[in-house]
């Protein structure tokens, strides 16, 4: 073992101590991330005899002298330097000597656990709940267990809130006198008079469920669960709502209607708006949590009234939710349900004055067409989703356009051509560009879905402006270079003469996309000619794109016009005035000579295709 | 609950207090320190998509639960002053009844009479209270408290904290105003009519009364706010039993606010309300009260929207240090542990409020702190943001600090004089210059000889630092190679 080691007293602690108190605090955040490497110096023995008595001291920012009415400060320090301590004792379990030695990481932690900074204190939990797991039974029992005790019943209010997060890490591992102990803790500090102690239990009653014996969860769970879903403030009795989901899983069916739904009914009718948008918004879970007799008799009307909430946020939640739970009906009596109970609150959703009400709904409504068939799609759903494709809000046609496929999958090309793709066709020229940019997204997919027909193309005409060159390559793939040379090349080579530098580079940049799935006889006739006439542009992005994309289509082209027409070009190009059309010129001339030797070597067997 | 709490509430009305901030704003040489605001992006650490991105703004907004549908009807009561006045009683709860009847105004054209008529009892009850004698039986008092509960204690609605900035946005002002003014209007007469008997009043206006109280000062109406303001106030005043409660709870509302959510409106109402009260705390001062301070007060510095706050925070800290010198040191200790690394504003909001402590400081206090205190100041000399440089150097400006400057000189001048020295040279501000060199030349009139022997040894010093620097750097590297010698050496040195 280390520790003997010669190089070790050549760093002796008070100098390593000196560097964890220097004045610049980036310096001693430095230090304290470099912890490992000063225990790894010092070796495990002294780490545990001087460095972690140390470490101790320095959190501690001040300590409250009550009996002399004065406040003593010993070393406070940067919560920032308390983090990164906080993190690295989580790690040192090995450099204190293992498992045996591990409980000696626990004063630091302690007094880190009681710090008021939220992020420094959750960070000393997370380590305690780590090294916990390290400690043997014997150990858990002496060592840490005494120390959630200290905490739950600490002055302070950071103290006890910490104490919330380590129950459940030590329950399982103890005898069951200390176990009746814990639950007595627990217990108290649900009741504590600091709401913030009651939000730190109510966020792990769900968590402590877990590892207690079923008959406590029923004895003392429930009547915690329904205490602090009760609670005088909404911030606590919202984080019972999410317990809510872990309890229902732990309790037996029959238990469920008179343990857990009184108070869950309670909350969905909750009086302030964020218990209900959180009952929104856990509705899945609480869903699966309650199984599909519970979800048939009470969660449907609850869900109903969720939809219809007086606030936005709620609705916005629950709408949501509305395919996964429409998923999640059982089968037997699901399109029922939702025909008669769900789909009036959609609709009357679809036409909502909250924007964003109306896109949560967009991003998920389309799902519903799997759940309900063809006939009701097309009957019942077709009508909202054009509505909603001819909404006013972007977001909402947005999330339209972007679930497109999976109604495709349900009612099929034709219908889906009739109905939507004249809506889609005019989004194709929205004002906003991102509802243009999703639908060019979308473009391969819908080509994949829709017959070829000529508003199909006039969308093309605009993707091609929006320079999507590499939807464009796709494209062509798909329908073939014929296809390309009638509708596409003639209208990218007819921009070439646009006004706007910007489309005139786009003409090169489509050039680029398509040369290659074009093939040698169009690329050398028809684009050829437009690319080498663009290299007297008056605008050097222009000229400079040229030498780009001549470098690009060399391959494609025969040697003959690399020769007569590309060189001179590029040669030109090379004694321009502007800096960057030159630099570029010349990276095309070196480029293609190379591809012109290979072309000589492999003749013309390699091309294309 | 502790009722025989001795503090007085200073008699200062709310008013003088927010007059007395005000000039606390003024007092300090801001000159042209910052006035841009900090953009206030709080975080309502409550997960929520922003919902209200609305294009057309809300200007109003209720969220009153409510059961939707029905019209409401109510039978109109004669006027109270044209009853025989043995009938009033009767009459006044009966109006009271009435009032409990709450209206939907966002939908704006919905029971338009009725409304109207609950605005016109509301003003006369409002009247009735002020001037009338006799009224109040004991019968009226949970009534008078029903009512008000039944009007004012609502779910505040969701807000735009995402993007709202009380700087620059225009509040969300309450759609129910025109009613709920006159209940706050009225509730405040009632606690302040002469025949107001606290002793009847306790057993209505309790413990939970005083909680949904004050979760209302989230209200992001700033009409609301100050009403309750003046209510929370009257309330403190008059229930002595009610009080240890009050600031328990306001303490549970800052901690959140701080280590929580970040987001609440009222806090710079409730800043003043406990103005008035630090004002009245009793000599020696409670334990409770020095944690208050140091616990809660301090960390309010750290949130970002500081800025909405800091005169009324900053004039509570001064009070507190009025009333017991000897907390001077755990204060600015305080402050200087969360002095602010990114944001020049609050630097600057920072060095406006210690100039301030800085004006009440005894000398002996002074000594205690010094060291730490200037090494601050030194850094905020040199500090590239020519405003919180600028903000450092006025005090020197300042008589009393230049006093205490110049008794500890000796101590102060070396960890001032580097900076100094330096940026009199380097910064980019010719502004600032002017003023460092005033700076170094009332140091040379303090202590010629020392400044000279500063002078002298200057870039020995720096030589030194660097040295210094030097040897760190050569540590951590052997250190590192020790490590990386180690674990090629043993792999397995770490049992496992």
């Amino acid at each position: 073992m280390a520790g003997a080691d010669g190089d070790d007293s050549l760093y002796p602690i008070a100098v390593l101590i000196d560097e964890l108190r220097n004045e610049d605090v980036q310096l001693r955040l430095n230090s304290i991330k470099k912890l490992s490497t000063i225990a790894l110096a010092l070796g495990v023995e002294r780490t545990r005899t001087e460095l972690l008595p140390f470490l101790t001291v320095l959190n501690v920012y001040f300590e409250y002298c009550l009996a002399v009415l004065s406040i003593i400060y010993t070393i406070y320090d940067e919560d920032e330097v308390l983090l990164a301590l906080a993190e690295q004792l989580g790690n040192f379990t090995m450099l204190v000597g293992g498992p045996e030695y591990v409980h000696c990481l626990l004063p630091p932690l302690e007094s880190l656990a009681t710090v008021e900074e939220t992020v420094v204190r959750d960070k000393a939990v997370e380590s305690l709940r780590k090294i916990s797991q390290e400690h043997s039974p014997v150990d858990l029992e002496v060592h840490f267990e005494p120390l959630v005790k200290r905490l739950a019943s600490g002055d302070w209010f950071t103290s006890r809130t910490s104490a919330c997060g380590l129950f459940s890490v030590c329950y399982p591992r103890v005898s069951s006198t200390v176990k009746a102990e814990i639950r007595q803790h627990f217990r108290t500090l649900c009741s504590d008079d600091t709401p913030m102690v009651r939000r730190a239990a109510a966020s792990k009653l769900g968590e402590f469920a877990k590892v207690l014996e079923l008959d406590y969860v029923k004895s003392d769970i429930i009547s915690l669960f329904t205490a602090l879903a009760s609670d005088e403030q909404d911030s606590v009795r919202l984080l019972a709502v999410e317990a809510c989901v872990s309890i229902a899983t732990l309790l037996p069916q029959e238990d469920l209607e008179s343990l857990v739904m009184p108070t869950l009914r309670q909350a969905a009718e909750d009086k302030s708006w964020r218990v209900r948008y959180m009952v929104a918004d856990k509705f899945s879970e609480l869903q699966k949590a309650v199984g599909p007799e519970i979800t048939k008799n009470d969660l449907v009307p609850a869900f109903q009234n969720l939809l219809k909430d007086c606030e936005a946020e709620v609705r916005a939640a629950a709408a949501n939710k509305v395919k996964e739970f429409c998923e999640n009906l059982p089968e037997e009596n699901r399109e029922q349900i939702i025909m008669t109970h769900i789909l009036p609150c959609v609709k009357e959703l679809v036409s909502d004055t909250n924007q964003h009400v109306k896109s949560a709904l967009a991003s998920v409504i389309m799902g519903l067409s799997t759940i309900l068939g063809k006939d009701n799609t097309i009957e019942h759903l077709l009508p909202l989703f054009l509505a909603q494709l001819k909404d006013e809000c972007p977001e909402v046609r947005l999330n339209i356009i972007s679930n497109l496929d999976c109604v495709n999958e349900v009612i099929g090309i034709r219908q889906l051509s009739q109905s939507l793709l004249p809506a889609i066709v005019e989004l194709a020229e929205d004002a906003k560009w991102r509802v243009r940019l999703a639908i060019i997204e979308y473009m391969p997919l819908l080509a994949g879905q829709l017959p070829l027909t000529k508003s199909l193309c006039r969308v093309v005409v605009y993707a091609i402006r929006e320079a999507a060159t590499c939807n464009l390559m796709k494209l062509v793939e798909k329908f073939g270079a014929e296809w390309a040379q009638n509708t596409i090349v003639p209208k990218v080579l007819g921009m070439a003469n646009d006004p706007n530098y910007l489309h005139r580079m786009t003409t090169l940049f489509c050039i680029n996309a398509l040369s290659e799935a074009c093939g040698q006889d169009i690329t050398t006739k028809q684009m050829l000619p437009v690319v080498l006439k663009m290299s007297n542009d008056q605008v050097a992005n222009v000229r400079f794109n040229v030498a780009k994309s001549l470098q690009k289509i060399g391959p494609v082209l025969d040697s003959n016009a690399l020769q007569t027409e590309v060189k001179p070009v590029l040669e030109k190009l090379a004694t321009d005035t502007d800096m960057d059309v030159k630099y570029f010129a010349q990276e095309a001339i070196s480029g293609t000579r190379f591809t012109l030797a290979s072309l000589h070597i492999s003749t013309k067997s390699d091309l294309p295709f | 609950m502790n009722h025989t709490d001795v503090e007085v509430l200073s008699d200062c009305s709310i008013r003088s207090i927010m007059m007395a901030t005000g000039n606390f704003l003024k007092n300090r040489a801001m000159s042209s320190a910052a006035t841009t605001s900090p953009s206030v992006d709080k975080v309502d650490g409550f997960s929520r998509k922003s919902v209200r991105k609305a294009k057309q703004k809300r200007s109003q907004s209720s969220s009153q639960f409510r059961a939707q549908g029905k019209p409401i009807e109510l039978t109109p009561l004669p006027l109270l002053k044209d009853v025989p006045a043995p009938e009033q009683p009767e009459l006044f709860l009966k109006k009271l009844q009435q009032c409990c009847t709450v209206f939907d105004f966002i939908d704006t054209l919905s029971d338009l009479k009725m409304k109207e008529y609950k605005r016109s009892t509301l003003n006369e009850l409002v009247d009735y209270v002020t001037v009338s004698r006799g009224y109040l039986t004991e019968q009226a008092y949970p009534e008078v408290v029903k009512m008000v509960s039944h009007n004012i204690f609502r779910t505040l609605p969701p807000s735009d904290s995402n993007e709202f900035d009380p700087e620059e946005d225009e509040p969300t002002l309450e759609a129910s105003w025109p009613h709920l003014q006159l209940v706050y209007e009225f509730f405040i007469r009632f606690l302040e009519s002469q025949e107001f008997q606290p002793s009847i009043a306790k057993k209505y206006i309790d413990q939970k009364f005083v909680l949904q109280l004050l979760e209302l000062f989230d209200s992001e109406d700033p009409r609301e706010r100050d009403y309750l303001k003046t209510v929370l106030h009257r309330i403190y005043g008059k229930f002595l039993g009610l009080r240890a409660f009050i600031r328990k709870q306001i303490n549970n509302i800052f901690l959140r606010f701080v280590y929580e959510t970040e987001h609440f409106n009222g806090v710079a109402e409730l800043l003043e309300i406990l103005g008035s009260i630090i004002n009245g705390f009793a000599l020696p001062l409670k334990a409770e009260h020095k944690q208050f301070l140091v616990k809660v007060l301090i960390p309010l510095h750290t949130v970002r929207s500081l800025s909405l706050f800091h005169a009324q925070l900053a004039y509570c800290i001064v009070q507190f240090l009025e009333k017991d010198p000897t907390l001077t040191e755990p204060v600015i200790r305080g402050l200087l542990k969360f002095w602010p690394k990114t944001c020049s504003q609050k630097e600057v909001m920072f060095l406006g409020e210690l100039e301030e402590i800085l004006d009440v400081i005894e000398p002996t206090q002074f000594v205690k702190i010094q060291e730490p205190l200037f090494k601050q100041i030194s850094r905020c000399v040199s500090s590239p943001h020519f405003q919180v440089a600028e903000r450092a150097l006025y005090y020197w400006n300042n008589e009393y600090i230049m006093s205490l400057i110049e008794e500890n000189s000796s101590v102060i001048l070396p960890i001032m004089f580097s900076s100094l020295y330096r940026i009199s040279k380097e910064h980019w501000n010719p502004a600032i210059v002017a003023l460092v060199y005033n700076v170094l030349k009332a140091f040379m009139e303090m202590n010629s000889t020392l400044f000279d022997e500063l002078t002298a040894t200057y870039k020995s010093d720096r030589q030194r630092e660097k040295k210094k620097e030097k040897e760190r750097e050569d540590l951590w590297k052997k250190l590192e190679d020790l490590e990386l010698k180690r674990g090629l050496r043993n792999d397995g040195i770490i049992p496992t």
